[in-house]
């Protein structure tokens, strides 16, 4: 019973890792292609180490099992972040059929700087429009 | 053959053909980012194939092996994002003091 579960989570986790990789070659732009791998990669992964972890049934391996996947779920988005920003900052193209650019005029370049935050003026700004609507 | 052989066969051959999808995006990859983003799919198969043989040869020892893997892809992932973003920064200076800003440099 353990074995049976166990190869049916193999299968599901190699079969989004192969989707993962299919991905990556067929997207057309960098930052589809990092959202495809970093997503279902992840996804892989976890299934083929809770395989690991139904198959062996002790404590301390299954404990280790769940440690990783944790750690690989919150440690994949932040790196695909910081790919995807510094892709950005070194004006990589984005794809041609692109609609819309929402961060176009927000990111300062030399300092790194994103344009949205709000200045130190627009603060009493938004304290005046609260004061005026209470 | 039972369920189990048929699913280690089964993952072990997917897993290969991702690293060779991830391989062909690493050679034409035309910007650095897209080789990172294959690189980082590549060790993060590595982690599922050693999860495999752990399973395959029901050794557990091999799952420590993996853990620290996933630590130190994650780590040099993040260091190749620092490289570049700080290149992208230095770029992005050279080209405002000779008054290109705001054009691309694939232009």
């Amino acid at each position: 019973m353990q074995e049976t579960i166990g190869a049916v989570f193999l299968i599901i986790g190699s079969t989004f890792m192969f989707i993962a990789g299919l991905g990556i070659l067929r997207m057309p732009d960098l930052f589809m292609r990092m959202s495809c791998a970093t997503k279902a990669s992840t996804l892989g992964v976890g299934f083929i180490l809770l395989a690991l972890a139904v198959n062996f049934g002790q404590f301390g391996v299954s404990s280790r099992a769940i440690a990783t996947i944790v750690f690989v779920v919150v440690t994949a988005p932040v790196a695909a972040h910081m790919i995807g920003r510094s892709a950005y900052i070194g004006r990589v193209p984005l794809w041609k059929n692109s609609i819309i650019d929402q961060l176009c005029d927000q990111y300062d370049r030399c300092r790194l700087d994103l344009g949205s935050y709000p200045e130190k003026g627009a603060e009493q700004e938004g304290e005046e429009i609260v004061n005026a609507g209470s | 053959m039972t369920l189990q052989q048929l699913s280690l066969i089964t993952a072990i051959t997917l897993l290969s053909i991702t690293v060779v999808l991830a391989f062909v995006r690493l050679i034409i990859g035309p910007t650095l980012p897209d080789r990172v983003v294959a690189l980082d799919l590549m060790s993060t198969v590595g982690i599922g194939a050693i999860a495999v043989y752990a399973i395959a040869t029901e050794a557990s020892v091999f799952l420590d092996v993996a853990s620290v893997l996933a630590l130190v892809s994650f780590l040099g992932v993040i260091a190749f994002a620092h490289y570049v973003a700080r290149r992208g920064q230095a770029d992005e200076l050279s080209r405002e003091e000779q008054g290109r800003i705001g054009r691309s440099p694939w232009d």
